[in-house]
């Protein structure tokens, strides 16, 4: 037996027999040794906790193979396993706050029965080690080729996935199929689902309204090309010329991305509205009359392309920085032309960036909800209908449910034209052999049309970005521009009290309450997700496409859904966590885990795995080759995965709105307050704090990982040759 | 070699443990304090939080949001309710949770001091919620633009006139309470048949269906509509805020909103948020309001009404019936008729 196997034993006998098994109510247990030892599982179980008591026995099953190691270990700790976690979740679910949960029971046993809080560290570390010595057995068995490490991290992931996405989806789901009193109701299902103002096709015939379906799925679409385009031609531009502001290129176009909701839309409205600036510059000299042209499509379009252009960047710069000129140079070798070459080599190479920031893009605009908030006019999308569901006049979260399910529908989708658009091809470009060849410059034309793509996108970004700058320092923008600082006072006062400093301003505890959350929601969706990236393209295990499904979930569905799915599975036992800071950490890690598999899956495809085996040859485990050979090169990964998860806590609006507390209070709800009072200086006031702050976290980021050293030179070093290397 | 993995593994349940710890520490259930959801602006609800705590000791936790949002979420937490008390917002969600049983009976002793109106809400709620301020119906229009179109509406029927052909700009009722409270306002003045003839002679001028209620009064503020149909206090606040706009109070005689407050059901702090109901309901409490830029008129008779707000004495009110077209039956009927008659007509 391994000392991983027998440590995960003692720590499953310290989470029954030390820790508290109940709540983090701190309240439950008033001094520290009865919250240590009083609040165990096995004393409450002893003091007539009963339903407790069962889980001592897959406990003592796991001392045998302790005591007589030579015998069948794999068998006895799968057993035990199988047999711990299959009683904690009997136990919990059918035991609740207020008794039993199940009619069944209640039937046979009476009501209302025993009663039991949520779980806490105990149960929590009891489960975990369970299903841990679980995968142990299974690896012990052969399961990934005796591999403890992937069949642990396999087996975690899949309890992360099913406990904090697959549970409360499905709590929300099934209630689109019942009717305001909660029971099965397939015909109103059937009735809502295919509803006129879903699926009407008016549009194409008269100028009646479309459906508001086809509505999502065509801005979706249409998005997903633009943000694809004009990142690649970033990526391009980043990677492959020598143009002279290309810094300065990469931190405008990461901008949008750390731009809090709303506020891009807002200063759309500021130039192109009908009394915009840009408007009034048109009428008074060309006589352009003044229109409303931006509510609606156009303005929606613009927006989304302005916000999710960065992630198809980030997307694309590591898989273009990853193209190995050798298979380019083989061809101009072979006497094609750039543009050929470009054409036949490079962009097919390309296929798995462009089919997964393509990917991004369309769900990122399905699922967005600030822009068509603010933009939208009378341009109805799914995502906003959904919200309105819930919280509108018309309070229908059947309907919600409904349309979420079409949403759904629509990323799956997309999901799978993907996979088929990819196929089985390879698309392994970084191998552990040197690459001798110096990069391509672009062919003329490409890198004409990228600079017409980027360059006047990047001043128009600037130029939404002073009109946001100027926004927060002027009285009321739009109207009255004398200037002031009466925003960041309001909000971010410090004073000088006699035992130190007072911050007094109205946002500092959702700052600092945000700051925080996203700290930690940051690493932990990074890890998460490369993790997952790396057992989908590295590891071969059934029910792997269902895997990959299942990370993308969470990211499909709509924020407010997710939102209260997460209050109605969470808000009861066993798993009660909602009012904490903690269901706001998990909220974020499984919303914006799929970036980081994303982009983690599109890096790791090019990296050969012959670097791989020559680690696992020379006698590495899989874990140490993962952290010596794959990490290093997963760095452009890395760094998306961090940026964008730390940037998204601090600006996704719609699923926190019902998971803030009073002590809880986020950074965005505060925003969309102040929005809504029309307090719109204020608003604009905090949003430049909170960009300045995700600057400089990005720079730490950038600075902490570091970059990934290909052993590439680039166009302009000059000839000599230089050692090469595959990772430093 | 086994070792790194089992360290790797425990490193990330510390990390899942240090969050834990971290972040569960203060669910405010603690003795002496009182949960509360907010539904008006954050300086008001800001103001009434500190007021109380100087007033009692007792800790408030307060979170804001719009009162769509507190319903929704006091309905997911039914089981295990985490508020003690609702305060503000308008009264339809209020309505529609005393009627689904997620707010508790109360009869407070200031009762008597109310407004008329305040005390109605009440009994039409079954005792489950109660009026803490009201605010009429009306719109404005930005009085630059408006100069060029040659009119100067001061009624609904003014509205109609193809002089302001896309000037126009509502709510959707169908997510705005505000929209919806116009649509039985109109309905209630008119007529069902005629009322619902006017919301499509409407249409042709109405430029955008908004989400939120408060929007026209916006973008009236920006120029970007001339004229705009919200609650007449939202609009105030965009004229003390020195918006070229002028408030009007249709001549027909105009609906209204009653902001309620209701105690959740199975709320953990039930004397605290019941202490709490009864001081709202006091001058002391109701006058904060103003001080906080809410120009809505307090329930309290003897609560001083602010000078910017709208005399609710000097506006045509109608009878408005909030029990009929606050049930959820009404309500669904209203919309889904609205939307197929109204909303998807050709311009």
């Amino acid at each position: 037996m391994s000392r991983a196997t027998l440590g995960w034993i003692v720590l499953g006998w310290i989470g029954y027999a030390v820790l508290p098994w109940y709540g983090f109510d701190s309240a439950v247990a008033p001094t520290l040794s009865e919250f240590v030892l009083g609040g165990s599982g096995l004393v409450l179980g002893m003091k007539g906790a009963w339903w407790l008591l069962p889980i001592f026995a897959p406990l003592l099953m796991l001392l045998r193979p302790v005591m007589r190691p030579e015998g069948r270990l794999a068998d006895w700790l799968t057993a035990s396993g199988i047999l711990g976690l299959a009683l904690i979740l009997l136990q919990g679910f059918s035991i609740g706050l207020n008794g039993w949960t199940f009619g069944i029971l209640k039937a046979l046993f009476g009501e209302p029965g025993p009663h039991q809080a949520g779980m806490g560290y105990g149960a929590a570390l009891t489960a975990t080690s369970f299903l841990i010595l679980l995968c142990h057995g299974l690896a012990a068995r052969g399961w990934c080729r005796g591999d403890a490490f992937v069949t642990s991290s396999i087996g975690i992931v899949m309890a992360l996935i099913v406990v904090f996405v697959f549970f409360p989806v499905s709590t929300i789901l099934a209630s689109a199929f019942g009717d305001d009193k909660g029971s099965f109701a397939p015909i109103l299902f059937v009735m809502k689902f295919t509803d006129r103002s879903i699926w009407g096709l008016d549009c194409l015939s008269s100028d009646l309204r479309c459906g508001v379906a086809w509505n999502t799925l065509f801005l979706g679409v249409l998005v997903a090309f633009g943000t694809t385009a004009l990142g690649l031609a970033f990526a391009l531009i980043a990677t492959r010329t020598s143009f002279r502001f290309k810094k300065l290129l990469r931190v405008m176009s990461v901008l949008p991305i750390i731009t809090p909701p709303f506020v891009i839309g807002l200063a759309l409205i500021l130039l192109f509205g009908r009394s915009g600036a840009l408007s009034a510059i048109l009428y008074e000299w060309f006589g352009v009359p003044r229109s409303r042209w931006i509510y609606g499509l156009p303005g929606v379009f613009i927006s989304q392309l302005l916000a999710f252009t960065p992630i198809a960047f980030l997307v694309l710069i590591g898989v273009v920085q990853g193209i190995s000129p050798t298979l380019e140079e083989a061809s101009q070798t072979l006497r094609a032309k750039s543009w050929t070459t470009f054409l036949t080599v490079t962009l097919p190479l390309m296929r798995p960036g462009l089919a997964n920031a393509f990917l991004l893009g369309f769900v990122e605009s399905l699922a967005d909800f600030g822009n068509p908030l603010v933009l939208g006019g009378n341009y109805e999308v799914l995502s906003t209908k959904i919200f309105f569901a819930v919280v509108g006049a018309q309070q229908d979260q059947g309907r919600a449910a409904v349309l979420s399910i079409i949403l759904l529908g629509f990323t799956l989708g997309a999901f799978w034209l993907q996979h088929a658009w990819l196929g089985k091809k390879v698309y392994t470009t970084v191998t552990g052999k040197g690459d001798a060849g110096i990069p391509l410059p672009l062919p003329r034309r490409v890198a004409v049309a990228s600079y017409l793509a980027a360059i006047p996108w990047a001043i128009f970004t600037v130029v939404i970005y002073a009109i946001i700058l100027i926004g927060g320092f002027v009285r009321s923008m739009g109207r009255d521009y004398t200037p002031t600082l009466d925003h960041f006072l309001t909000a971010f006062r410090v004073e000088r009290a006699d035992w130190g400093l007072y911050f007094s301003g109205s946002a500092w505890n959702s700052f600092f309450a945000t700051v925080k959350v996203a700290a930690l929601s940051a690493p932990l969706t990074a890890a998460i997700g490369l993790l997952t990236a790396y057992l989908l393209t590295r590891q071969r295990f059934s029910g792997q496409r269902a895997f990959e499904f299942g990370t993308l979930l969470s990211f499909a569905i709509p924020g407010t859904v997710v939102g209260v799915s997460y209050i109605l599975a969470f808000n009861v036992p066993p798993i009660e966590i909602t009012g904490t800071g903690f269901i706001l950490v998990m909220c974020f890690v499984f919303r914006n885990m799929p970036v980081g598999v994303r982009s983690g899956i599109a890096t790791l495809s090019q990296i050969d795995k012959s670097l791989d085996e020559a680690s696992l040859t020379l006698g590495a485990r899989s874990f140490t080759t993962m952290r010596r050979i794959v990490l290093p090169l997963l760095r452009p990964a890395i760094v998306a995965s961090l940026v964008y998860s730390f940037v998204r806590a601090m600006t996704a609006v719609s699923a926190v709105i019902f998971l803030v507390t009073a002590e809880y209070n986020m950074a965005t709800t505060y925003i969309v307050g102040r929005v809504e009072a029309g307090e719109f200086g204020l608003a604009i006031a905090y949003s430049t704090v909170l960009i300045i702050v995700m600057l400089l976290a990005i720079v730490a980021i950038q600075f902490a990982v570091g970059e990934r050293r290909l052993g590439r030179r680039s166009a302009t070093a000059n000839a000599a040759p230089l050692a090469v290397q595959a990772a430093p | 070699m086994k070792l790194t993995k089992n360290f790797a593994a425990a490193t990330m349940l510390a990390g899942v443990a240090t969050a834990f710890s971290f972040l569960s520490a203060g669910t405010a259930q603690a003795q002496g304090a009182l949960v509360m959801y907010c539904g008006v602006q954050e300086e008001w609800c800001r103001a009434m939080t500190t007021a109380f705590e100087r007033e009692t000791g007792i800790k408030v936790a307060m979170t804001r949001k719009s009162s769509g949002e507190i319903y929704a979420q006091v309905k997911a937490e039914a089981a295990n309710p985490r508020a003690d008390i609702w305060w503000g917002g308008t009264g339809d969600p209020h309505m529609q949770a005393a009627e689904e049983d997620l707010t508790v009976e109360y009869k407070s002793p200031k009762n008597e001091e109310l407004q008329d109106w305040a005390v109605r809400q009440w009994e039409q709620a079954k005792h489950r919620t109660i009026g803490i301020y009201s605010g009429a119906l009306g719109f404005g229009y930005n009085t630059e633009l408006i100069k060029s179109k040659g009119v100067e509406p001061k009624c609904w029927a003014d509205l109609l006139t193809p002089k302001l052909k896309d000037e126009v700009q509502m709510a959707d009722p169908n997510s705005s309470g505000t929209a919806y409270t116009l649509l039985a306002t109109i309905i209630q003045i008119m007529g069902e048949e005629k009322g619902f003839e006017y919301l499509k002679a409407l249409h042709k001028n109405v430029n955008q269906y908004t989400k939120s209620g408060a929007a026209p009064a916006k973008a009236m503020a920006l120029g970007e509509t001339t004229v705009g149909i919200a609650f007449m206090h939202d609009i105030v606040t965009m004229v003390v805020d020195k918006a070229p706009i002028k408030v009007v109070a249709p001549c027909e005689g105009t609906g209204y909103e009653i902001g309620s407050m209701s105690i959740i059901k199975g709320a953990k702090n039930m004397d605290n948020a019941k202490k709490f109901y009864d001081w709202a309901l006091t001058p002391a409490a109701q006058k904060l309001g103003a001080e906080a830029k809410s120009y809505q008129v307090p329930s309290n008779k003897s609560t001083p009404v602010p000078p910017e707000a709208p005399k609710l004495n000097e506006i045509k009110l109608i009878n408005f019936d909030f029990a009929k077209y606050g049930s959820s039956e009404e309500r669904k009927r209203l919309l889904s008729k609205w939307d197929n008659e109204v909303k998807n007509l050709p311009k």
